[in-house]
């Protein structure tokens, strides 16, 4: 583990260097990764940011996933590259299928900007490994499609294989079925969180610094 | 191929009738024309004199009383470029500079409120680009008729999804701005956006073209059939009468092909794009293309560098092929910029271009004729001399005080019952405490959120202080903690009792809560929306306020940067109140000494800065209670603006207090309930407090005195805080301690938080949704 995290930027990304911030913060090295590069350039893990990449255009996510970068990616992801998708990052890695179902027009059909309370429920993946399973955090949620939906078949596998990393408590700000925030692929390396932890790094421009651990995690022993 | 009317046609054909009324031109204006030209101009050339000479571009009702901004400009070291660009640049320390501008989309957002609005973020952010700043955030000062209007509910919807849309896709925090209902703004919402852009000060671009031989470049997106002739035909006009209600907002619509549409995501590629060409050197002059598109732009980069200029018109990148010179000229296709390179350069231009996925054409080359010069297939289609079509002509229109104006001010508000002076049960507390939550649930004094929580306040990360604070507050240097704060106010009813005073409030009261977020003001931008100047009571109003504003300019030593004039705010006969909107910039050493608005911790002293008169005229009291606008407004006092202001920002950067809130809309009363409401920043919780008023309870609590700021103070700072405001000459008093989970007036009532919060929340999304 070099702690080095690629971010990638599609056109129209818009918190990657946010994400790049939080990973410096957290001390670790961030590494652009660009879309029409068919190189992830070595990283150790890679974080999808939040934005409209190509502008949300057609559906969040649906466009991006077929970026050259993403060609790299969605492999290595399947080999078992720790990979974050943030807001529009979890859209794409839906869209791409390395996670299961799809997010959706917020309940209230308006964008949301919300400082939200989640609750960890799986810390068994190399993104939430500093956390204690039932913790709650106060992070940024904004997003104007950010409900998950998926078929029952699949909420009940991943509730019984333990991968719905993060719920919502304190009230369900978008719609999210079962009040899903966030989720694991089968191997746990791919997470996909709806609000943004890369927001909840400092008490001078965010909720506090809760989101912080996220990306102390990936850049721990345990992880490595 | 579409022929065109050339300049040789022009010449053949000398008294063909031309369409001038209907782009908006008089038969005087249009006979200048002729005689600037020797001849009728071609159909190309009238497209641009018509949108070049439209009061929107021009200036040419306003431009004899805006020079006071200049002649009467403070001194000052900070300016690095002023009025007249595209937007006011301010150097703010350390090799950093700041540009911001604030502009008008009031009419496109009746028409179409969603992209109405959403063009007008996209407009002004293309104003910050075209500096050489990367934008940083925008703020958006509203207006609506009353929020319980049917058609509100239209245009409130539409706005606040239109300005989410857009500035959430382009990266931009949204930190700050007004929301404001009021019968006057039914069918003339005003839809005021401030953008602001950050630079190093080597970076400062201008729209001056120069070097013969050098290349003109359209990039962004291609040129379409939209928003033709929306400087001219649609905000250069007043609304027919009665647009407000339903049957005649329908005729409105035939205005909608007038209205722009937006593309956020290409004005994202545009912005990197711009970015990376900036840094790499590749850009003479750069000028965004806003109303009236290419017209504008290149005549504006000709005249700004006086130059001449070569432009292919059959160059432009189409959307529709069926598009002439005059349309192609005319239109306000978004998400597009025009700059100057050098011939060498072009192919590292073009290339940065294409990794953003941006188009980008040579239309033309910069020349020492002195001529625009535009060919369509070969023929030359426009022949002028940029200058006369950028300057445009220059009205003194009639102005004449409005014959109400007298009754009005002499309608004082000391008539109207107060609570506590007549029977009441419960003593003086009850009506107080009841007067007081009919103000917090007020719609323009509510919670916010329904709105403001479209936005997105966090990305970039540089958020200090957003909504609902007093400004917005932004990191600039993440090492040194240098940062800005932004503030944006009006207030119609102080305006419309007096403009000269109302203006002068306004500038006051955003300079007051830039101060309250512990920075030093520096500039000033501001958007004048006003009715009709062919009104002479309206222009009265106008030249009132731009005497007020710049004269309180000079007294708070804060230059006029720059801003923009809506005029034609009125439906029919009928104006909107005079409604100059001032935004103002400050600066903080390090945005760690930043002050919230809320009180953030309990057991700290409360003190209230400043003097209270019994002042009622216009205030929210008069208003919401009574239904009243009369009287005069509060009292000026700029030295005490400017003497409370300096204890602020010094007790900020000194760590004296720890929270500081402007007394504005409301009084104290609102003052004190928004700070219990706020609470501290990031999870600092919420406290209440308990005051003992310092004098007439009615008077304390509810007048609208100016230049007063509560604060508080952190524990053991007191004496050296009375200390300082003992030196500066600021009236402070001990009003009281926060805590407890209730407002509570010593002597008087307590609410408890809950029922203070219900008032505050519930008022926009019962409305709303």
């Amino acid at each position: 583990m070099t702690g080095r995290i690629g971010i990638v930027t599609f056109p129209g990304s818009l918190d990657d260097v946010d994400a790049s911030r939080a990973v410096a913060r957290a001390g670790g090295h961030p590494v652009p990764l660009w879309h029409a590069d068919r190189d992830l350039r070595g990283v150790d893990a890679v974080i999808l940011p939040g934005g409209f990449s190509y502008g949300d255009y057609l559906r969040c996510g649906a466009i991006a996933r077929f970026a050259p970068v993403m060609a790299e990616l969605i492999p290595a992801a399947r080999a078992g590259l720790p990979v974050l998708g943030i807001c529009n990052g979890f859209q794409i890695l839906c869209e791409a299928h390395l996670l299961p179902g799809a997010l959706t027009r917020n309940a209230g059909l308006r964008f949301v900007d919300r400082e939200v309370r989640i609750r960890i429920e799986a810390n068994r993946t190399p993104w939430t490994c500093r956390y204690r399973p039932g913790q709650e955090l106060t992070v940024v949620l904004k997003s104007g499609e950010g409900a998950y939906v998926a078929d029952q078949a699949t909420l009940a596998d991943l509730a019984a294989a333990g991968r719905v990393v993060a719920r919502y408590c304190g009230g369900d700000p978008n719609g999210s079925v079962d009040g899903i925030a966030g989720i694991a692929s089968a191997a746990g390396n791919v997470v996909g969180l709806m609000p943004h932890p890369e927001h909840a790094i400092d008490s001078l421009t965010g909720p506090g610094t809760d989101g912080l651990d996220f990306f102390a995690s990936i850049l721990s022993p345990a992880t490595a | 191929m579409i022929t065109a009317d050339t300049v040789a046609d022009a010449a053949a054909t000398p008294d063909r009738g031309q369409p001038h009324e209907a782009l908006g031109l008089t038969g005087t204006e249009y006979a200048s024309i002729v005689g600037l030209l020797g001849r009728r101009p071609t159909d190309a050339e009238l497209a641009i004199y018509s949108v070049m000479w439209s009061e929107h571009c021009s200036y040419k009702s306003s431009r004899a009383h805006l020079r006071q901004f200049a002649d009467k400009a403070p001194p000052t070291g900070a300016l690095l470029a002023g009025i007249g660009q595209n937007a006011g640049v301010v150097d703010v320390g350390q090799g950093y500079a700041v540009t911001f501008k604030i502009e008008s989309h009031n009419h496109p957002s009746y028409v179409e409120p969603f992209q109405g609005a959403a063009t007008g973020v996209g407009g002004i952010v293309r104003d910050i680009l075209a500096m050489g700043a990367r934008p940083v955030a925008v703020l958006d000062a509203l207006r609506f008729g009353p929020a319980d209007a049917a058609d509100t509910r239209r245009v409130l919807a539409g706005v606040a999804a239109g300005i989410s849309f857009y500035g959430n896709c382009l990266g931009l925090p949204n930190i700050g701005g007004e929301l404001v209902f009021d019968p006057c703004y039914s069918g003339n919402p005003l839809v005021n956006v401030l953008a602001v852009g950050v630079m190093r000060h080597a970076d400062l671009k201008l729209a001056r073209a120069s070097g013969t031989g050098n290349k003109v470049i359209l990039f962004g997106s291609l040129t379409g059939p939209d928003g033709i002739g929306g400087a001219s035909v649609l905000a250069s006009a007043s609304f027919g009468d009665g647009a407000a209600d339903g049957a005649a907002a329908g005729r409105e619509q035939a205005k909608r092909p007038n209205v722009q549409v937006g593309d956020p995501f290409m004005e994202k590629l545009l912005i990197e794009c711009c970015l990376e060409l900036y840094q790499a050197g590749l850009v003479v002059a750069i000028q965004d293309l806003g109303a009236a598109g290419v017209a504008c732009a290149t005549t504006e980069l000709a005249a700004g560098g006086d130059v001449g200029m070569t432009v292919q018109l059959d160059a432009v990148p189409l959307r529709d092929r069926n598009l002439g010179p005059a349309e192609i000229l005319m239109s306000e296709s978004q998400e597009r910029m025009m700059a100057i390179a050098e011939p060498h350069a072009i192919d590292k231009f073009a290339a940065i271009c294409a990794k953003w996925d941006v188009p980008a054409t040579v239309i033309g080359e910069v020349t020492d004729t002195g001529r625009l010069i535009m060919t369509w297939h070969g023929e030359v289609v426009v022949d002028l001399p940029p200058a006369s079509a950028a300057e445009g002509p220059r009205y003194e229109r009639p102005l004449a005080r409005p014959a109400g104006q007298d009754r009005l001010q002499s309608d004082d508000p000391a008539r109207l019952p107060r609570p506590g002076l007549v029977g009441s049960a419960g003593g003086v507390g009850a009506p107080l405490r009841a007067d007081l939550l009919a103000l917090l649930s007020s719609a323009s004094a509510a919670d916010k959120t329904w709105v403001t929580e479209q936005y997105d306040q966090h990305v970039r990360g540089n958020t200090i202080l957003a909504m609902p604070h007093d400004a917005g507050v932004l990191r600039i240097d993440e090492e040194s903690g240098l940062g800005v704060a932004l503030a944006t106010d009006g207030n119609g009813r102080y305006c419309l009792l007096d403009p000269y005073a109302g203006a002068q409030l306004a500038l006051a009261e955003a300079y007051r809560n830039v101060a309250a977020a512990g920075a030093r003001p520096l500039a000033v931008t501001n958007c004048l929306n006003f009715g009709s100047p062919q009104d002479p009571a309206v222009m009265w109003q106008f030249a009132e306020s731009v005497r007020g504003l710049a004269d309180a300019c000079a007294a708070l030593g804060v230059p006029v940067t720059g801003g923009n004039v809506s005029f034609y705010n009125q439906t029919g006969a009928k104006a909107i109140q005079p409604t100059p909107v001032v935004g103002v910039l400050g600066v903080l050493a390090d945005v760690r000494r930043r002050l919230p608005s809320g009180f953030g911790a309990a057991g700290e002293t409360i003190m209230l800065l400043g003097s209270t008169a019994a002042e009622f005229g216009g205030s929210l009291w008069a208003s919401v209670i009574h239904g009243h606008v009369g009287g005069l407004p509060p009292a000026v006092d700029l030295a005490a603006e400017r003497r409370l202001a300096d204890v602020l920002v010094a007790g900020a950067a000194e760590g004296l207090l720890s929270a500081a809130h402007d007394l504005s809309d409301g009084g104290l009363a609102m003052a004190l309930a928004e700070s219990c409401l706020i609470g501290g920043p990031g999870q600092a919780g919420r406290y209440g407090c308990v005051v003992t008023l310092p004098g007439d309870p009615f008077t304390c609590l509810f007048s609208e005195s100016a230049a007063r700021a509560v604060v508080t103070v952190r524990p053991g700072a007191e004496p050296e805080f009375t200390r300082l405001c003992a030196a500066r000459g600021v009236p402070a008093i001990r009003i009281g301690v926060t805590g407890g989970q209730a407002l509570e007036i010593a002597g008087c009532f307590s609410v408890p938080a809950d029922e203070l919060s219900n008032a505050y929340r519930s008022t926009l999304p019962a409305i709303f949704g």
